[in-house]
């Protein structure tokens, strides 16, 4: 049962990194914590759910398309709220509550459209089948779950290491001022990094949607949550602390419901949370500089 | 002369039509005269697809009472209020149609919730309250006028776990709940009451939330465990997550779900398609129900609203009869006395046999339909 329960682990905390990468890149370069982060998650998986329903698109399109799509909407979300906010160099706080005020007026629009009715992707799209090895067993969408998580944060880490666009991306982030002095397009930047968040929340939206295969409006709201203790816990604003804090959440509640209690699964989280702000406030991995915090 | 004959030849035209109108006229008002109880029930707002299906049965019977001479030789009437879901407006319903219409019984309302509201009111104005799909514990509590026809929880699952250890010959289960919600909590403690009632060993109780989605740390535990079946109390949507973690996990389908009430919906097989075959639950009615009174039930609902009755239109339907022959029995329509005949009426509905237990309970779960999922429906245990 250990190695089943560690597989288990392994699995949501894979989804917990993929949600939590586009959440703390978000607030790492723009310097927001942006609330309306869990509602591109449902909007990824609902655009999903209509690509596969209506257009017919096999998975492997849809996953793509949603995430561009969302993507696209998380441009226009962050330029409508945050823009005006931005060129007024607004306080922190003012930016929070926007996304607060925004993120209840989204559900609700979208559970006025959808209803909270829970959907399910048509059973064609993909094979719920699965692996059995060694007593081990693992079904195709949780393969599928974990590969698009591996290549996402390789492709992330390249970009933004390897590349001028990412050092643009860093320089932002490290100093808007001094980057924009250097040349850099802030406004371009801005709207890469809220097209690259929106599509990391729309995609891991499209996979657990998948897995579980059960989606409605408020599905990003209960990932919200983790997110939050994922990204504190691996230091607000760092990629590579939201990948491990993700999976070391993951293994932490499936080993808690599996050898202590799972009425515990979710304390435990909120557990790590606390004790991570007691002993080390920058988070596990945060470097002391997170001035923006 | 002429004028003479005009006014005698008015007078008895006039006399005739008096002679002719008045007293039958104050006959047939009086024989037109209806009893008129009240009904409080969901109406409008997210939630009124219960009240619509509760009012559609009472009417429905309403017409069958009606046509077969209503009661005490005057047709019986329903005076409908809409409480809208909110317990608020469904005080302020009882109190109007109490105050202002002087119903001797109120019908309703729809939610456990609001009759926690609303019963008090009715029971201190001693006017019976008849709940028709109120199932949490506690409510005929709240005094000596409050009354409910619908099965509780706590009756139908024991009768479910019996029909399925007899059938399966379950000797230990895993038992799942979801921890934050008060149905599915009082849904555990009634199945695990039942559960040692009937000596049947529970090896592991695992629990969840009711906006979770990954349920397969706990599916894991159970697994390893090896149960001869997993019962579970939960919601709808968090129930379909269960189902698809066992599926996911591999656990057979001979390893056969027995669920509470929330997973009595076909919403189950909708979410978790083939992973809910196999899925056991007890309701209190079945519409595949072959008994006669039940198949004209469900043709007559058929013909006039051109759907399917659902649970709430069967109790509906059934309790309006049960409270027409209280009516009749009581001989007037007066509070006092219907509350006193209620408790003795005896009725066979589309429900199965029925009748009050002094506490003002439904005595009698033979009705109680046992039911298993197979491809998506749900079809009586066979």
């Amino acid at each position: 049962m250990l190695a089943q329960q560690l597989l288990n682990g392994i699995l949501s905390g894979a989804v917990y990194a993929l949600f939590a990468l586009g959440f703390t890149l978000m607030f790492g370069v723009l310097g927001v914590i942006n609330l309306t982060y869990g509602f591109y998650f449902s909007t990824g998986a609902f655009i999903a759910l209509y690509a596969t329903h209506y257009l017919h698109m096999p998975i492997w399109a849809a996953l793509p398309f949603a995430a561009a799509v969302t993507g696209l909407i998380a441009i226009v979300i962050d330029e409508l709220l945050l823009g005006p906010l931005r060129r007024a160099k607004a306080p922190e706080l003012s930016s929070l509550m926007v996304t607060l005020g925004a993120t209840l007026l989204l559900y609700s629009l979208m559970t006025a459209w959808f209803t909270t009715d829970i959907r399910r992707f048509p059973p064609a799209v993909f094979d719920g089948g699965a692996f059995e090895i060694a007593g081990l067993r693992i079904t195709l969408s949780q393969i599928l779950i974990v590969a698009t998580t591996a290549l996402i944060v390789g492709a992330l880490a390249l970009l933004l290491q390897k590349t001028r666009l990412g050092l643009a991306v860093r320089a932002l982030a490290e100093n808007p001022d001094a980057a924009q002095l250097m040349g850099v397009n802030a406004g371009g930047i801005v709207r890469l990094v809220s097209f690259i968040s929106g599509a990391l929340g729309g995609a891991a939206g499209v996979l657990i949607g998948l897995n579980y295969n059960a989606i409605q409006p408020y599905m990003g709201e209960a990932m919200m949550l983790k997110g939050f203790a994922v990204i504190i816990v691996g230091g607000l604003g760092d990629i590579r602390g939201a990948v491990i804090a993700g999976l070391v959440l993951g293994l932490l509640e499936s080993v808690t419901a599996g050898y202590i209690a799972s009425s515990m699964k979710d304390a435990v989280g909120f557990l790590l949370l606390v004790l991570t702000l007691w002993f080390r406030p920058v988070g596990l991995f945060g470097r002391v500089a997170a001035k923006r915090a | 002369m002429l004028v003479r004959r005009q006014f005698n030849l008015l007078a008895a035209a006039g006399l005739g039509a008096l002679a002719f109108a008045g007293p039958s006229a104050v006959t047939l008002a009086r024989a037109a005269d209806p009893v008129t109880i009240g009904a409080v029930e969901i109406l409008t707002g997210p939630n009124n697809k219960y009240g619509i299906a509760i009012k559609n049965g009472f009417d429905l019977a309403l017409d069958e009472v009606n046509k077969a001479g209503g009661v005490l030789g005057r047709p019986l009437a329903i005076a409908y209020e809409d409480s809208a879901g909110n317990k608020d407006q469904a005080i302020n319903a009882v109190r109007k149609l109490i105050g202002a219409q002087n119903v001797p019984l109120i019908l309703g309302p729809t939610l456990s919730n609001e009759m926690f509201a609303a019963g008090p009111v009715a029971n201190e104005r001693k006017v019976p309250i008849v709940g028709t799909s109120t199932t949490a514990n506690g409510i005929t509590a709240m005094g000596p006028y409050v009354f409910r026809t619908s099965l509780p929880e706590a009756d139908v699952v024991p009768v479910t776990l019996k029909t399925a250890q007899q059938k399966f010959g379950i000797k230990k289960v895993a038992v799942m709940y979801a921890n934050d919600d008060a149905f599915s909590k009082s849904g555990y403690d009634v199945m695990k009451a039942a559960l040692e009632k009937l000596g049947i060993e529970t090896l592991t109780t695992e629990t969840f939330g009711t906006k979770d989605s990954d349920f397969s740390a706990q599916m894991t535990k159970v697994k390893s465990v090896n149960p001869d079946a997993i019962v579970v109390s939960a919601l709808v949507e968090p129930a379909a997550g269960v189902l698809l973690a066992k599926k996911a996990l591999g656990i057979p389908a001979s390893v056969h779900v027995i669920g509470g009430n929330g997973l009595n919906s076909p919403k189950i097989g909708e979410i978790a398609g083939d992973a809910a075959d196999g899925t056991i639950v007890g309701s209190p009615w079945f519409i595949g129900k072959q008994d006669p009174t039940n198949q004209k039930f469900v043709a007559a609902y058929k013909a006039k609203y051109g759907s399917d009755p659902d649970q709430f239109s069967a109790q509906a339907y059934d309790t309006l009869f049960i409270v027409a022959e209280a009516i009749k029995a009581a001989g007037a329509p007066d509070s006092e006395k219907i509350k006193d005949a209620l408790i003795k009426v005896k009725h066979t509905g589309v429900l199965g046999p029925f009748s009050f237990t002094p506490n003002r309970d439904p005595a009698d779960t033979s009705g109680v339909a046992v039911l298993e999922m197979k491809a998506g429906k749900f079809g009586l245990l066979q």
